[in-house]
């Protein structure tokens, strides 16, 4: 047996923070906006209590409450760890993933508010007819395009080529940026952020053939000229994709049809 | 109740799914059924790579990776189910190339590769650079760019809908598949879909472990209904410990952080897995590294206040490859610990990861009733299927190989088959049971709460039947599982309603928990021995005498409706390999 090569780790006060194992236990309030069209046709905000380690997830809270307090509360949830995109939601105003929330970063002295995200249908509590958003990303035809034989090998592309449109293929289709944005608020036929980051992702792709269709589609009136630039997607993208630099280079690959 | 007929249905929309769905609906009129939306699948919490002998970067061959996969499952593998995959990855990795997935590149443009746990140099010689990726999230990209293909070819998904049942009939008294029953969440009806091909792509199981990797949502469906309609499950026993969970949250941190050059570490700072494996060290294969994790938390070496977990160290990398190489592993780092990997090494410890068991099917994906008949129209691909080509443990990127490679052969095969296949009637009310199941569960009014009993399934499991197993650990998790069974009796639920029922859904879904669990513990009461991801201590030698075959599991109902299970064992398929003293 060799003598094992030892390199003492590094040690900060984050590092003891994170590994004390201490768990120091605080009542919060989740002010959570409640709907079921089969009980009653108004949306209510209803109040949970409960005691938590601050450094849990905000999904954890929720998860807490409908196994223990009330299992009625319905929404999506799945991977829990930020990369599946199901559980977007408005928290304290903002649209986050309740998965890649922890409770300390939300206030929790006072309640903290969880509402659906706004402009797409709410079905029940937290779950909102996503198909509108599903839509505008099938449009715009989300797809690589190519014409030609395709060749034995793989197609060559440079590093710098996959840089052009790397932070667009981040995207999980999580909706948080779509539906943090004023302009689909008030007309919910615009495309919306996530679906121009799509065709971003195509539109700059050296192997792709397809972007003077993608433009074309998204000079409809309903396209890209509808951003006001407003940053909220930014802000929101739980992947920390730049929304509105992706649609910023789409406008100008419209003006000078180069990309 | 609605009746829909199609001829190829597919449960499940992740990535053998998808893979499967492309070819099926070229083909065939295809349905995917899918309890999420297709892009919330696990397979995008894939991070590492998808392992190909391309050698775009150094000498490699499809036999050292078949090889490798072989001793990496401990010799479990049906070896001519491994040379298939190992062949078939290059144009894996390539097709997936041309629908569009943007891999990291070489400088002269070619797909990069990366070194990863157990893929070797001529047999075992060295480490080699066989893992081709997108940064830390291959699983996310293979996802994104299957479904981009899935909308280009107009393939149809009916999203949230849970498959409950599998139908069968018969031809000449024998077994022919008919079709599924499912649930429309949003709206609680239930929906016949009679298929003359039906595709298990539903996933793992992982759930039934408390530390785990796992979605929410990885709770066995496809497993259950087959095992429910009398069809084996095969070496269920044998699961994946993943080595770098997230201390005690279990997220997963890639092998791919070892295969960049980060190090495991102990209390002292030493790099432990020297002692365990002197040429692969930090990149033998999971169940190695994760036993070594816990023989050094049990010999006191472990970190922290209670010593109950190591280090991932990444803190001699440059931050810029880090950056490039390692984002979202960090970024979870930082989200989920509030450190800093750049200076600051991970604490980390094994989490449940990966089903080397389920549906056992040929090399074509078609599913098993016995150790050699089929039953004609039914397939299973991915981490549901047990084909076997992962064995006894599976190799870091064989996954997303395994479901692209397996995904795709099931779809050719299912939509073939059902191109001159007659239909089969369906039995007579066919929704009789899933409705009785869950008119049960709604008009329960039991004292049980469904979210007890899963969290002390998930307990026992941790503490009986995860990385070391004994017979009396094993015989507690049986004990354990029965009770529990016993309560599940007397469960209720709060939500009553049709629509959006996942209070409903989630007691369905401990059900099929429950049945598998039991299957995994007794499965591995009975393999007394030692092979890959199943460790007894009390027999810690492997036996290839008694035990190189794999476990076939039976649920069997006597006259009164009391089930149980019966074991059946299933020979390996041994073509060049004949089994070797595993050393990494």
């Amino acid at each position: 047996m060799s003598t094992p090569t030892i390199d003492s780790p590094h040690n900060s006060a984050a590092l003891d923070a994170a590994e004390s194992g201490k768990i120091e236990l605080v009542t919060i309030t989740l002010r959570i906006r409640r709907f079921n069209p089969e009980e009653h046709p108004d949306a209510v905000w209803v109040d949970y209590q409960l005691t938590v380690d601050p450094k849990i997830r905000v999904l954890d809270a929720i998860n807490t409450v409908k196994w223990e307090q009330d299992g009625t509360l319905t929404y999506r949830r799945s991977c829990a760890h930020g990369v599946c995109g199901s559980d977007a939601m408005r928290i304290n105003g903002k649209n986050r993933l309740a998965c890649k929330t922890l409770i300390k970063d939300v206030n929790p002295e006072k309640p903290i508010t969880i509402e659906p995200i706004k402009g797409l249908t709410v079905l029940k509590d937290l779950i909102v007819d996503m198909e509108p958003f599903f839509q505008a990303y099938r449009d715009v035809m989300p797809f690589l395009v190519t014409t030609g034989n395709a060749p034995t090998r793989e197609r060559i592309q440079s590093e710098e080529d996959v840089q052009r449109f790397e932070d667009t293929t981040k995207c999980i289709l999580c909706a948080a940026c779509t539906t943090s944005c004023p302009v689909f608020w008030n007309d919910g036929q615009y495309f919306g952020p996530a679906a121009i980051v799509n065709a971003h992702r195509f539109i700059f792709d050296s192997r792709d053939e397809g972007a003077e269709q993608r433009l074309e589609i998204l000079n409809d009136r309903e396209g890209v000229w509808r951003c006001r630039t407003t940053f909220n997607c930014t802000d929101a993208c739980p992947r920390g994709i730049e929304v509105t630099k992706a649609i910023q280079e789409v406008k100008r690959a419209l003006v000078t049809r180069r990309f | 109740m609605q009746v829909h007929k199609y001829d190829t249905v597919i449960v499940g929309a992740g990535g053998a799914g998808m893979r499967a769905a492309i070819e099926s609906t070229k083909r065939s009129r295809t349905a995917v059924l899918t309890k999420l939306y297709p892009t919330r699948s696990h397979t995008g919490a894939a991070q590492g790579g998808m392992a190909a002998a391309l050698a775009n970067v150094e000498e490699d061959n499809w036999e050292w990776h078949t090889f490798d996969t072989v001793k990496g499952g401990d010799y479990l593998v049906d070896q001519d189910a491994a040379e298939i995959l190992a062949k078939e990855a290059i144009d894996a990795v390539l097709d997936l190339e041309k629908m569009g997935l943007p891999f990291n590149r070489t400088p002269e443009g070619r797909i990069d590769q990366r070194r990863f746990g157990g893929h070797t140099r001529d047999h075992g010689q060295a480490a080699v650079r066989r893992s081709c990726y997108a940064a830390d999230r291959t699983g996310h990209m293979i996802l994104q760019t299957l479904y981009q293909n899935c909308v280009k070819e107009g393939v149809e998904f009916f999203n949230e809908f849970y498959v409950l049942d599998l139908l069968l009939g018969e031809i000449d008294g024998h077994t022919r598949t008919a079709g599924v029953v499912a649930y429309e969440l949003a709206t609680g009806e239930i929906h016949i879909f009679q298929a003359k091909s039906v595709i298990f792509a539903s996933g793992g199981n992982g759930k039934f472990f408390k530390v785990t990797s796992n979605a929410h949502t990885l709770t066995g469906d496809g497993q259950a209904a087959a095992f429910r309609r009398g069809l084996p499950l095969e070496d269920m026993e044998f699961f994946q410990f993943h080595p770098t969970g997230i201390w005690r949250m279990g997220i997963l941190l890639t092998e791919g952080a070892r295969g960049e050059g980060g190090i495991l570490r102990n209390k002292n700072g030493e790099r432990f897995m020297e002692k365990y494996a002197p040429v692969m060290k930090d990149l033998a294969s999971r169940d190695v590294v994760s036993r070594a994790i816990y023989t050094e938390i049990r010999n006191g070496n472990g970190c922290g206040l209670e010593g109950d977990h190591v280090y991932l160290d990444l803190t001699h990398l440059p931050p810029e490859q880090l950056d490039a190489k390692l984002p979202d592993i960090t970024e979870f780092a930082r989200t989920y610990l509030g450190i800093e990997p750049y200076t600051d090494p991970i604490p980390i410890q094994p989490t449940a990861h990966y089903a080397m068991g389920g549906i056992p099917t040929n090399v074509q994906g078609e599913v098993l009733k016995d150790n050699d008949t089929v039953v004609p129209g039914l397939y299973a691909a991915g981490e549901v299927a047990c084909v076997s080509v992962h064995g006894a443990n599976r190799l870091g990127t064989n996954s997303l190989l395994d479901i692209n490679v397996f995904g795709r052969r099931a779809g050719i095969a299912a939509a073939d088959y059902a191109a001159t296949a007659d239909w089969v009637d369906l039995p007579e009310n066919p929704a009789a049971q899933v409705i009785a199941q869950l008119e049960r569960i709604r008009n329960g009014n039991g004292t049980e709460r469904v979210s007890d009993i899963r969290s002390e399934l998930q307990q026992s499991m941790d503490t009986n039947s995860m990385v070391y197993r004994t017979e009396s650990t094993l015989k507690q998790a049986v004990a354990d599982i029965h009770a529990l069974k016993e309560r599940y009796l007397n469960i209720s639920v709060m939500d009553k309603g049709q629509r959006y029922n996942t209070d409903l859904l989630e007691a369905v879904e401990l059900g099929n928990l429950l049945d598998l669990a039991e299957v995994t513990a007794v499965s591995g009461l009975a393999r007394k021995e030692s092979r890959g991801g199943h460790f007894r201590e009390d027999y810690p030698t492997r036996d290839d005498v008694n035990f190189m075959q794999h476990t076939m599991a039976y649920r069997e109902v006597d006259a009164d409706g009391k089930d149980s299970i019966r074991l059946d064992y299933k020979p390996v398929v041994v073509t060049r390999y004949q089994p070797m003293e595993r050393k990494y």
